[in-house]
Order: C-alpha cells, then structure tokens, then sequence
C-alpha cells in the first residue's frame, strides 16, 4: 500500500492534558482499612460496607484472568490509589459552583455541560475521577419520576432500589476484575425509569481518569421499570501518562416487562505510546438482564482507545420473547490490545439476538472477537444472528475470531457469519480517481465497513464515534 | 373442481385476502392477474398450503373435499401442483430422485405399485422432450446453481411428470426471455385436456398471448374486483390497472 | 492415583515393547511425556467440551495373547466391494499379513506395516516416525507414541500414481474387554506422485468397549496429490481418540473426507501444515450422533505461506442424547498473504436431547486475504420442507430426504466412486432407520 498513507499515522492524544487540582485522596494500596475508609468518606449505609468487605473477600481468593488474547505486565495492586476526590466538598446547587478548572477541562473534551448543550436535550452527569461533580437537567427529568443521579447519591436517596437491584446482574464474585470493582467502587452513575415511562433524552455520562496512579472504579445500575424506555450513552477520555491506569468499571442493566434499554459507549482512552508505554487497561464487566418478557437491551459500542481493552457486554435473556444486541467497533492501532465481544444467553421461549462486531486492526495492534451464544433447554425457538468482521490495516497486525456457539434446543436457529477483509488498493484508487485523498479514501472505506454499527449510534455520537475512528487510523496503512 | 368462498387469509395477523370467490371447472383456464401487492401468490400458496399463510374465514372445496382440511402433500396426491414463483433449492437430492419419489407417492395413492427405476426412465425421456431438456439435468440437485429460467422450465417438467388436475403456475413467466417463455407456455399447452384445469398467476398480459385463458380475474386489494373474458387482459395491457383499481376505490 | 496406563506401559515395555534398541527410549519419552500432562480435563480449552475423564477408569492395555483367527467373509463389510484393492488389515492393533492385499505395485512404492519396517529397520521410519505428530501435539499422540509398534506403511516414490486407493483396515474384535490399541500410519507422498489412502476403523462387536488411539502422519511433496478419507465405524461403547497431521509442501494438493459415526466417545484432530506456497487443501467432514454419543471434531489449519487455499466443509446430525463438539481453527501468518480460507459449519439437531458446541476460530495476521467463516445450527429449513410436501412427498419421508441431501452434499465430496456410494448407503440407512 502507498507510503502516504502511514505519515497520516502519527497523531498526538489531544486529550492528554492534566488538570491540576487539589484532590483528596487516600494512600495507595488495599485492605479491609482502606474500604472501610472510602465507605466512610461517602457515608454509606452498613450493608453496603459488608457488600464491599465481602467482595473483597472473594477478589482476595480469585486470580486474574489469564484466557484473553492479550498481554501486559502484572498489574501491582497495592501501588493503586483507590479513592482520589476533588477537594470541593460543598453540595453543588449549579454548574456556577463547579470549580472552573474543571469546567475548563470539560470544554477541552469538548463536552458540552453548558446551556447551549442541555437546550440540545442531553443531561450529562460527569464522573470527574471517582465523584460525580454536576448532574444536569435533573429537575425535568424529575418532574416524570426518572431518576438520573450519581451512584452515591442514590445511595443516600434511593437505598432500597440500590440495595434490590446492586449486584443483581453481575454479582459481586462474577469475576476477578467485577469483584475488585465491588469492593472499591467510588462512585458511577444511577437511572431509574418509572412504569410506562418513556425517557425524553438521552441520558449522558463522561468519564475521565485524571489523577496519576488512579484507579478508576466507578459503578453504573440502570434499571427501566415495567413499558419504561432509556437510552444511555458514556463516553470516556483520559490523560496521558507514562504508567498505565486500571480501569475495572461495572455496568448493570435491568430490563422489566416490556422495558427497553439501550446503552452506546465511545470509550477513547488513552492507548499508551507508539512503543505500547502507558495507556488504561479498560477491564469492563457490562451486563444487562432482559428479565421480563418483551423486554430488550441493545449494547452499541465503539471502542477506539486503551491499551487493553477487556469487556464482553452481554444480555441474559431470561424474559419469553426478549431481545439482546450488540453492536460493535473495536480499533487497535499502535500496540493496542482488544479482546471484546458479548454474551447472549438465551433462557427464555422466542428470545433473540443479533451480534454485529467490526474489529479494524492496523499498526501492530491485536484485535479479539470473543463471543459466547449459548441456548439453553428451555429456550423454545430462540434464534441468534452474529456478523463477525475484521478488517486488517498493514501487516504487523492481528485479527482473531473465538465464537462459542453451544446450543441445547433443537427448535433454535443460530447463524454465525466471519469473514476478513483489507482495504484494497483498487478501492483506494477509485476513491482517489474521485477525488479524495488518502486518509480520506481509508475513512470513507472504513466507515463503510462500520456503518452497521455507527447507524445503531444517536446522531452527535455518531458523527464523533467517525471522527475518532478516521484519527484512530491516521498513518495506519504501510 | 374448485370452489373458493368468501376466502380470507393472511401472514403473521396481517390479512391480505379479503373474501375471495372463484370457480373453476374442469378444463378451464382462469388467469388471475393484478398489481403487486395484490395477493395473488397469497392465492396460490393458499392452494397448496403453505404453512406460513393462516385461512381465517371461507372455504375452498376440491373435487368435492375439503381443501383447507387437507396437508400439503395429501393436495399434491389430490392433484393439485403448484408451480413456485421462486423454486426452492434442494442441494444433495438430484432431480431424478426427488421426482421419482414424488412421482411415486402419487402411485401409492391411487393403490399403485412404485414404478420401476427403468420404467422412470423412459417415462422422464417423454416428458423431458416437452421442456426440450437433455436427460443430464436430472442427476443435478433440484434447482441448485439453476438459473431463473431452468428453475422455471423445471417446474413445468415436474408437472408434466405429476399430471396434476389442477395446475396453479404462480408468476412462472416472470424473469423469462422469449424462448423460454415459449418452452414454458407450449410445456403448459401440451398438459392442456379436458378434465385438467389451470389458474395461471400473473401480472403481465404477455404470457396470455402463449396460453389463451377462459376467464381473466383481476385481484386488487385482497378481492376480485373485474372478472372477464380473454378481452380483459388485452384491455388492462392496454390501460393498466389504475384503470381497474382506481375505478375500485372511487366506489368504495 | 498411580499415573493412567502406566501399568501398561509397563507389561508392554517387557513383551517386546523395548525393541529395537533406537526406538525404546522413544517411547519412554513419550510415555514420560504422557505421564507428565495425563489425561486431559475439561478444564482444558481443547478438551473443555469432551470428558475423556473415563479414560482412566478402565485398565486399556494392548492385547498381547495373539488374536483368533479371521475369515475374509467377516471383513467383506468393510471392503466397499473391493477385494483387489490394496488392503492392509489390522486386528486389535497388529497387522495380519493373511488377510491383507499386497499386489504388485509399481516400481519403489512401499505399502506394509510398521512393525514390518520397524523390524527391518526401513529408513523410512527412523526418518518419520514420530515426527510429524510428535509427543507434544496431544496427551494422546505422546500415549500413541509410547505404545507405538503397528501400522500402516504407504511410500509413493517421485512421480507414481497409484491406480487404485489403498485401504488400512482396523479391526476392533471386542474378544478381550478393554483392549487398547494404538497404531500409527505413516503415508510419505513424494514430489509430484499422486495416491488416494482410506483408513477404516470398525468393530466386529458394536456393543464392546476398547480403545483405539490413533495416529496418522502424512507427508506430502511438492506437486503430491492425495485423496485421504477417513471413515471411523466403532462400537458405539468404543473410545476413539485419532490425531493426523498432515505436511504439505510447495503445490501439494490435499483432499480430505472424514466420517465419524462409532464411538463412545470419538475425537478426531486433523491438522494440516502448510510448509509453502500454493498449497491447497479441502477438508470435508460428516459426524452423525444418536443415542448418547459423543463425536468431537478439531481441525487446524495453519496458513504459513502466501497464496495457499483451504477449503473446509463439516457437516453434523444430531438425534436422541448425542452430542457433537466441531473446533475450527485457521491461522494465516503474517507472510501467507493472499491466503484463500473458508470454513463452514452446521449442524442439525433432529431431537430435543441433542447438543453441540461449536467454536470456529480464526487467527489472522496477514492483511491481503480472504477468510470467513461460517457456522449454523438448528433444524431442517421450512421451505424445502413444503416444496417436497407440495409435490406430494409425507412430512416424515421429506424430513429424511432434506435430512439425507443435508449429509449427501458433504459424502458427494468423497473422492474415490465406490467409497462414496457405500458410505451413502451406510448413512442413508442409519438415517432412515431413525425415523
């Protein structure tokens, strides 16, 4: 392929700055003390510390997974900062109260917490390191009994949803990584949709690493009620630094009768330099729980950042006639590793799923489809679609497909496609005789390739996730 | 020998037939035309019953029986055949195999013995000649890697084998070229006889120049709205069928 | 819990199982080797879908009293109605020179067992033995190793073709409970010759249990031509474990139909290695599963050079209790650009009861190829379903027909007429004799 194409390559992390603010953190390292403290300082109620404490307990007996596709060095535990708060206590009233510098730091993002960005229908609650500082648009959405808030407040306000719901999707010794999750979260994000209700936007979350040695841990529960609608989108960036930070975040969806939800993500961490220094290790357990019937829950994602990216979104079917998806973008350039895909576990009669996964692979990443469907028993007539591509950028890089495909009903339909493409020089050439340039020609290709996931995507994401991808790609071709 | 009435079905709770009234006798040669969308293939499928359409009112009555009480092959062995409008691919079983042994459940209901492999043979040979086919093509798997016009010229052979009574051709000359229209049309002129009858399912006139009807319907909306001679399909060539449904909804 | 069969080991290792003095420490290595990893569990990804746990809860050893002896009539079954083919027979593991075929081949080509070579020290062996399918690809190839002593032998030298298939029959008696064998064929295909090899595994007795744990290595030449089909028909009480490796230079073509119908329990690896360019090879696969079998297939592929195709296609049915496990795995090199792979595979479940696991992976690092992949289970289509019903066909005998045409597109791809028409018949009766 033409040697133009790689010079496109090397483009810095916009996002890497850091803000510099007083932040209010504990000593790095783990032990009962240490989650003792953090459930102090957010004055959680007692069977939330024994949640933790008994978490950490089972993390304590558990070993990191060692089946991803993906390598790094070990990640020292004790030499994490498991607390890191902005040092601006008081109850913010409005966006006024919000230290400017954050502000600042937001408008950087190009996140839009102002009024021009709420009159636009979005209400953004921003998770800055491990505490929520502003939550928009809360009283409209009040106004229809949603309830859209940080996780600590929900603690405080709404204790017994939390309490029903927290750990009823992935529970707290799911994983190695769920589990650490548990026992240290600091804070995340909390929807509840009423009965009937039909969320009038699109609820927003960014999230952003910024103190150094941090871990970030933060806890997401959205549960829609009976007929309740929701569409959530997360977005997330970080700072560039030489270490590597952990990211183990928990995301668990409850889907009631007829319920709907649907979460897209953008996650573009840092991905760590050209020689594979620094970067976030996004170790993610996402869950959602189609629990009643008709219910659906569609997970859209487009991963373009980390170093390592680690999630399996995944849906359990358990309600007759519920529906799982799963659209993805996964980007690894650099020497970014991903191992992701999803989970549908059909349980319930005349359950569906459809799988589209897209993995670009250039420079010298990896890139992992790792997918499990699996029918059980009693799942009369459930039926699973999954499209699995890969495209593969240069030759220094790898594309691997692991579907798990087990099924134990005769009446279940379950079709798997695969296959693996380049980009050809002739679609280059032909782009070019038109007119376009290089980085154009491979960005209208590539976005070709994933228009079937950017569709599921609402519009502003949509036109970003594009965006992030043609400058994920830059140089990629050599 | 058929007797639709006041036939009402649909797919998936959606109704496409709205009351359906039509008689064929023995012999005759009724085309049901009419714009896409119609619910002309509803029609035929209906008649062969296809699993996927749902008969929610009316009867239908074949050489005196119950059509809609009957499954799929107990009609075929009735003798009605349905030429498909899109043939289904069967890779693995060749052609000779898959007419032999539908060939041979019809024996077995008329209380005949199987038909010897030979005898099959020489009876292919014959009917073979009727769509201008060389015997190769029956060690080919049904329909597969066919074209749309082997397809077709294959289910007018299959029908040539079967000799059903009443024979439904649901849009067998669309996607056809000239000459195999002619093969399909002469295929369904040699069947012609007195005690066989045929509704040909189309929506072009073209077909009608090769295979002159007794009775032309014109289907819109789920209902017969015209029905005529011969003439009509030359008149709705000639003006379309706005002409007809048009005309339709400004009563209505 | 003393090591599984390290009492067999032993017992083997003193009734002539230490000669020739070259290979004896070949196979304590081997059995070194087996000793260390054991019998795998499911625990492990390769064998995380089938539970070869029993294994050890049977004393499976070698038959060392010699077996009784054979009518030819007793094999005709087997013998796809040709009694001038080239046939090797094994009983239990060891060649019998009385029942097998051995005519007049061409000049240089070599077909006889192992033992026979072993004994006459044929440079072959020394050259091959072990080298291909070495102790360290599966617990069971060091097992097979270290019992190594039988086998068949096939050496097509530069340029010959073969005019007639040559067939390896093993012969599973039943006569002494538990027995083990574990042969290990060799079939070295030299530039430009050009053969066809069918291996039988079959029983006398279908409701005995034994173990057959087996090897194939095959080399193949630049320009070798082999027609390989592989039928396995074992006591359905049976374990069959088999592994073949196959090694294929610079434009060698390579053929593949393997059938898994007996066992227990069966597992079959077949890995191809690409060792150059223009390499092809066609991997057709048919497993079929009633009562509560098992029947695992896991094959490899590894794309290590530019412009090699591989073309897979493994078929499954599924009745009453069985269960299937089918791993697909295709590796294409950073070097093996302009690489051809597809695979597909689907599988029917005809009961309630049925089960199947399926993986097919794909591990690509080159960017200038074309590789999918594909994989479906569930049951019979609707459509043909009625278009057979509608030309008067029952809904039970349309349901065998599309059944049977589901199994007919993959024993269609079997090379040599006379095997495809009689695993026709074979599978065609199994099919019908369960509905």
């Amino acid at each position: 392929m033409t040697g133009s194409v790689e010079q496109l390559v090397n483009r810095e992390y916009k996002w890497g700055f850091v803000t510099d603010i007083d932040a209010d953190s504990v000593p790095p390292g783990l032990n009962e003390d240490v989650i003792r403290l953090i459930s102090a300082k957010k004055e959680e109620p007692e069977w939330l510390l024994e949640w933790r404490l008994k978490a950490y307990r089972s993390w304590l007996s558990m070993t990191e997974p060692q089946w991803p596709n993906v390598t790094h060095a070990p990640i020292d535990y004790q030499s994490i900062v498991y607390y890191s708060a902005p040092r601006t206590q008081a109850p913010l009233g409005s966006l006024d109260e919000v230290d400017p510098k954050l502000l600042e730091t937001y408008t950087k993002l190009g996140i839009p917490l102002n009024e021009q960005k709420i009159l636009s229908g979005v209400a953004v609650d921003a998770i800055f390191d491990s505490v929520s500082v502003g939550t928009s648009y809360k009283k409209a959405l009040a106004e229809q009994g949603i309830i859209f808030c940080s996780f600590s407040e929900a603690v405080k306000e709404h204790p017994d949803l939390v309490r029903q719901y927290l750990g009823s999707v992935v529970p707290t010794s799911d994983n190695f990584f769920s589990a650490l999750n548990s026992a240290v979260f600091t804070d995340g994000s909390f929807v509840y949709i009423p009965k009937g209700v039909r969320c009038p936007m699109d609820l927003s979350t960014y999230f952003r690493i910024n103190a150094q040695n941090t871990g970030q841990f933060e806890r997401t529960l959205i549960i829609a009620d009976e007929g309740a609608t929701v569409s959530y989108l997360e977005g997330c960036t970080a700072p560039k630094r030489d270490e590597n930070q952990l990211h183990a975040a928990v995301v668990e969806l409850v889907a009631l009768e007829n319920a709907t939800i649907k979460y897209s993500t953008v996650q573009n961490w840092y991905a760590g330099d050209d020689e594979g220094r620094g970067g976030i290790y996004n170790f993610v357990t996402k869950r959602g729980k189609c629990a009643g019937r008709r219910s659906k829950i569609s997970w859209t994602q487009v991963e373009t950042g980390s170093a390592i990216t680690w999630k399996y979104p995944s849906v359990l079917l358990l309600g007759d006639d519920s529906v799982g998806e799963f659209y993805s973008v996964a980007v690894t350039n650099g020497r970014q590793q991903a191992d992701t895909g999803t989970k549908m576990i059909h349980s319930g009669r005349n359950t569906r799923s459809t799988i589209i996964s897209k993995g670009i692979s250039a420079g010298q990443g990896n890139n992992s489809y790792r997918g499990l469907v699996k029918v059980l028993p009693k799942a009369e007539g459930a039926r699973n679609y999954t499209q699995c591509d890969s495209m593969l950028i240069g030759n220094r890089c790898g594309a691997h497909t692991f579907p798990y495909i087990d099924v134990q009903n005769r009446t279940a339909s379950v079709e798997h496609e695969a296959s693996t493409s380049k980009i050809g020089e002739d679609q280059i050439f032909y782009c070019k005789q038109r007119g376009l340039d290089t980085e154009n020609a491979i960005s209208v290709i590539v976005n070709g390739f994933c228009k079937e996931v950017f569709k599921e995507l609402p519009m502003e994401f949509a036109v970003e996730a594009q965006k992030l991808l043609g400058i994920s790609l830059e140089g990629s071709v050599g | 020998m058929l007797e639709i009435k006041e036939l009402r079905a649909g797919v998936e709770g959606t109704e496409i037939l709205r009351g359906i009234d039509l008689t064929v006798r023995p012999g005759e040669v009724h085309a049901v035309m009419g714009p896409n969308g119609s619910g002309k293939s509803t029609l035929a499928q209906v008649l062969a019953g296809h699993p996927a359409y749902e008969v929610t009112g009316g009867s239908i009555t074949f050489l005196g029986e119950d059509l809609l009480e009957m499954e799929p092959e107990e009609r075929a062995r009735a003798g009605i055949f349905l030429a498909f409008q899109y043939p289904v691919e069967i890779p693995g079983v060749t052609n000779a195999y898959f007419l032999r042994a539908a060939y041979n459940e019809l024996r077995k209901a008329r209380g005949e013995e199987e038909i010897d492999p030979i005898d099959f043979i020489d009876l292919l040979e014959e009917k073979l000649k009727i769509v201008k086919w060389e015997p190769e093509i029956m060690q080919r798997a049904v329909n597969a890697g066919f074209s749309g016009g082997e397809k077709k010229r294959n289910e007018i052979l299959q029908m040539a084998v079967l000799e059903p009574k009443l024979a439904v051709l649901d849009e067998t000359d669309s996607g056809l070229d000239i000459d195999a229209l002619r093969i399909v049309a002469d295929g369904v002129n040699a069947l012609r006889r007195e005690d066989r009858s045929v509704i040909l399912v189309t929506h072009y006139q073209r077909l009608l120049n090769y295979i002159v009807p007794d009775h032309v319907h014109v289907l819109a909306g789920g209902r017969i709205v015209r029905s005529g001679g011969k003439e009509l399909a030359l008149e709705l060539e000639a003006r379309g069928y706005e002409w007809i449904t048009g005309a339709v909804e400004a009563v209505a | 819990m003393s090591t599984p069969f390290a009492e067999a080991f032993a017992t083997f290792a003193a009734n002539g199982g230490g000669k020739p003095d070259w290979l004896a420490p070949v196979r304590q290595r081997a059995f070194a080797r087996f000793a260390e990893v054991g019998i795998p569990t499911t625990r492990d990804e390769e064998w995380r879908f089938t539970p070869v746990a029993p294994l050890s809860e049977h004393p499976f050893a070698p038959v060392s009293a010699a077996a009784r002896p054979l009518a030819a009539a007793e094999l005709a079954p087997f013998i796809f109605g040709h009694a001038e083919w080239p046939m090797l027979v094994f009983v239990d593991g060891r060649y019998r020179a009385e029942l097998s075929v051995r005519p007049d081949l061409a000049a240089g080509v070599t077909l006889g067992s192992v033992a026979d070579a072993v004994a006459r020290d044929h440079p072959l062996v020394r050259e091959h033995l072990g080298r291909h399918a070495g102790p360290e690809a599966t617990p069971f190839t060091a097992l097979n190793l270290a019992f190594v002593r039988d086998g068949a032998l096939l050496h097509v030298p530069a340029g010959v073709t073969l005019p007639q298939p040559v067939h390896a029959l093993f012969v599973s008696t039943g006569d002494t409970t538990d027995a083990a064998a574990h042969p290990r064929n060799l079939v070295v295909v030299d530039a430009g010759a050009r053969a066809s090899f069918i291996e039988s595994y079959v029983t006398l007795a279908p409701g005995a249990r034994y173990l057959t744990n087996t090897v194939t290595e095959m080399v193949l030449g630049p320009q070798a031509w082999m027609e390989h089909s592989r039928i396995q028909r074992e006591s359905e009480s049976a374990f069959h474990l088999g592994f073949t490796q196959v090694d294929q230079a610079r434009d060698s073509h390579y053929r593949s139909f393997t059938l898994a119908m007996g066992g227990a329990i069966a597992r079959h690896n077949l890995h191809v290695q690409m060792n150059d360019s223009n390499v092809e090879s066609l991997l057709y696969g048919l497993y079929l599963g009633h009562g509560t079998q098992l029947v695992d297939n896991h094959t490899a592929i590894f794309h290590d050079h530019p412009n090699c195709n591989s073309w897979e296609v493994y078929k499954g049915i599924l009745d009453d209790r069985s269960r299937a496990v089918f791993n697909g795995k295709v590796f294409v090199k950073p070097e093996a650009q302009t690489t051809d792979a597809k695979q597909t595979n689907r599988t029917l479940l005809l009961s309630d009861g049925a089960r199947v696991d399926t993986k097919p992976q794909l591990e690509i690092f080159a960017d200038d190829v074309k590789c999918t992949h594909g994989a479906t289970v569930g049951q019979l289509d609707e459509l043909p379903l009625f278009y057979a019903r509608s030309r008067g066909i029952p809904v039970d005998a349309a349901r065998t027909l599309l059944t049977w045409a589901f199994a007919a597109e993959v024993i269609d791809e079997v090379a040599v007429a006379p095997v495809r028409e009689e695993l026709g018949r074979l599978v065609h009766s199994r099919l019908t004799k369960g509905s």
